[in-house]
């Protein structure tokens, strides 16, 4: 009985086809039933409605049909054609009709009671039989609510409408207006009418930044993804919702192992990182990060992999210069097809935008091994929130693909100490490789130690490394000093090393 | 005088609409001595000419001519609101005033 009414009930969903809005909705929209989506003036609440109805022609042959209250159909038709979408075909294709409830210029009505919004209702069924439509945006509610002072009236009307649409059998979309960005769900108490799903878009200022959101507050019925997660409106492509949590630890782990390019590095990890693990390199600035990004990249290439290097600190011109003078051949790495360097300025775009040009770009070249050099640059024009789930959303899609990711970040001191990227992702890094600057008798010596390496025993001793012209070369352990990573290197005498050491040998032995 | 050219349109035959109808037929027998052609369009029927249109509330009446164009939505049982609004109060000018007090 139970197991029966659970079925029967279970609310179909629509697929809106809007990229990772169906992830957290679980699905997409309740089938037939009507979602309101509230946003503050700026929040991309027309671009959803239009969304809706354009990812239903294109992907699903969906017609649809747009009911404006605000702008003008010509405007609509001219302000989404920069996002890829040609409303006007659509409507020369029977697939979208508009019905223009938008207020005239110049013409006013004089308004007495008793009425009521019978045309609309009329001319909306009119349009959706016209063109078999599947789905209906309505945008937005709060235009109307200006045009008719009668709130009850217009209340009553929309509750109608909402009804008519259920009975038909569409599923739609109505937007409303939010006066602050966390409040009251919408102006006039739209949302007590078509409160069955109530969608919420957030652009909040934070930082000096603006962080657009989307939150499914409530989906009567049927489940789905809690909290707010964050989008972007990229030209040619509308919103793109990037889903966090949704996101499952479902990745398959590897035995097989990558070379760091080089060679005692490898031998420290165990035999080299694993294929599909990440790696963190931290180090102070000048400290040889730039260096460990070109051997894994020119590893990768010398073992006929295929590499990308995103780079938001260096110029190409740079790198390429810089891997020169470590005995590498970058352009003629590119030319062989094997490399691809992306270069571009970390406040060139928000960090939402960037994750879905890295995504992009490893779509389309498909590495074996992806470097980003370094993420602290991009941790500049982010919020430490909007930072963590950039982190969380690209390492999980490159391990999905079972690519190497070598990320590197940088210290803000000189002499070690945490920086703020690594406390955010060291969680989420399976390997961690630290270079720290150490001060031994008046001169500046370099220390490179594997802190983690998940999965395989590694090497614990803090090795000297140098750099010359043939890239780095990785030498003894400092066995005098003690408190390198801390940023206070102490010398100890010999004997007490030798103490020392021997202590922890009788302690391995013991184990 | 012009002829005034009248359209109401009204969303199926509902009491709302045939109170509208009746208003509006007995404000243009007392006020435009025959002088008018009234249509009545239902929406449910023509819902293309609403469309056209951009009709949203019904009733609406919209006065066609004499220019210019005006629309009054309601049911019209206010005689006097409707003569102001259509701009054809010119008979009515002093009734108009009788209820103002501000």
């Amino acid at each position: 009985m139970i197991q029966q009414s659970k079925t029967n009930l279970e609310i179909e969903k629509l697929q809106t086809y809007i990229p990772g809005f169906d992830d957290i909705s679980r699905g997409g929209l309740p089938k037939g039933r009507t979602t309101l989506v509230a946003g503050t003036a700026g929040s991309a609440k027309t671009v959803f409605a239009v969304q809706f109805l354009a990812a239903g022609i294109l992907n699903a042959d969906e017609a649809g049909v747009f009911v404006t209250f605000e702008e003008s159909p010509d405007d609509i038709r001219r302000n989404v054609r920069g996002l890829g979408w040609d409303i006007a075909q659509w409507e020369a294709d029977g697939k979208w009709a508009f019905v223009d409830a938008s207020p005239e210029p110049g013409e006013e009505a004089v308004i007495t009671p008793g009425y009521d919004l019978g045309a609309l209702l009329a001319r909306l069924e009119h349009a959706v039989r016209k063109v078999h439509a599947a789905r209906v945006s309505m945008d937005s509610l709060s235009a109307i609510f200006t045009q008719f002072t009668d709130t009850a009236v217009v209340r009553r009307e929309l509750f109608r409408i909402v009804a008519a649409m259920k009975q038909i059998g569409t599923t739609a979309v109505m937007t409303a207006e939010r006066t602050q960005e966390y409040g009251e769900i919408s102006r006039y108490g739209v949302e007590e009418f078509v409160a069955d799903n109530v969608v919420i878009l957030r652009n909040p200022l934070e930082g000096e930044k603006r962080r657009r959101t989307v939150e499914i507050l409530k989906y009567r019925g049927t489940l789905h993804h809690k909290g707010e997660y964050p989008f972007t409106v990229m030209p040619g492509q509308g919103i793109i919702v990037i889903p966090l949590s949704s996101i499952e630890l479902t990745q398959r782990s590897s035995q097989v192992r990558a070379t760091s390019g080089n060679q005692i590095l490898d031998e420290m990890c165990g035999g080299g990182f694993f294929r599909d693990s990440i790696i963190l390199v931290s180090g102070a600035t000048g400290n040889g990060k730039t260096l460990m990004v070109t051997e894994f990249v020119s590893g990768g290439v010398k073992a006929g992999e295929r590499c990308l290097l995103l780079a938001f600190e260096e110029s190409r011109g740079q790198l390429v210069r810089n891997a020169t003078g470590w005995g590498m051949d970058f352009e003629g790495m590119e030319a062989d097809g094997h490399l691809k360097l992306v270069c571009e300025y970390p406040e060139s775009a928000g960090l939402e935008d960037h994750l879905i040009n890295i995504k992009a770009q490893i779509e389309e070249f498909k590495p074996n091994r992806v470097a980003v050099d370094s993420l602290s640059a991009l941790e500049r024009v982010s919020t430490e929130k909007g930072f963590r789930e950039f982190v969380i959303s690209l390492t999980s899609f490159i391990k999905h693909r079972e690519i190497a990711g070598l990320f590197t970040a940088t210290t803000s001191t000189l002499m070690g100490g945490p920086s703020v990227t690594e406390s955010h992702i060291s969680t989420i890094t399976d390997s961690i490789v630290l270079l720290r600057y150490v001060e031994m008798l008046g001169e500046m010596r370099r220390g490179l130690t594997v802190l983690k390496m998940r999965g395989s025993p590694h090497d614990k001793d803090i090795r000297e490394f140098t750099i010359d012209g043939e890239g780095m070369h990785i030498g003894k352990p400092f066995r005098e000093v003690t408190g390198i990573l801390s940023g206070n290197p102490v010398h100890l005498v010999r004997t007490e090393a030798e103490r020392l050491e021997g202590l922890f040998k009788e302690e391995a032995a013991v184990n | 005088m012009n002829r005034s050219v009248l359209k109401l349109y009204v969303t199926g035959m509902t009491p709302r609409a045939e109170r509208a109808v009746a208003n509006l037929r007995r404000i243009c027998a007392e006020e435009l001595d025959g002088q008018y052609d009234l249509v009545i369009i239902d929406v449910l029927e023509n819902p293309q000419l609403a469309e056209d249109e951009k009709i949203l509330a019904t009733p609406t009446l919209i006065k066609e001519l004499p220019r210019p164009v005006r629309r009054i939505i309601g049911d019209l049982s206010d005689k006097e609101r409707v003569l102001l609004g259509l701009d054809l109060c010119r008979a009515l000018a002093p009734v108009a005033t009788k209820g103002e007090t501000s």
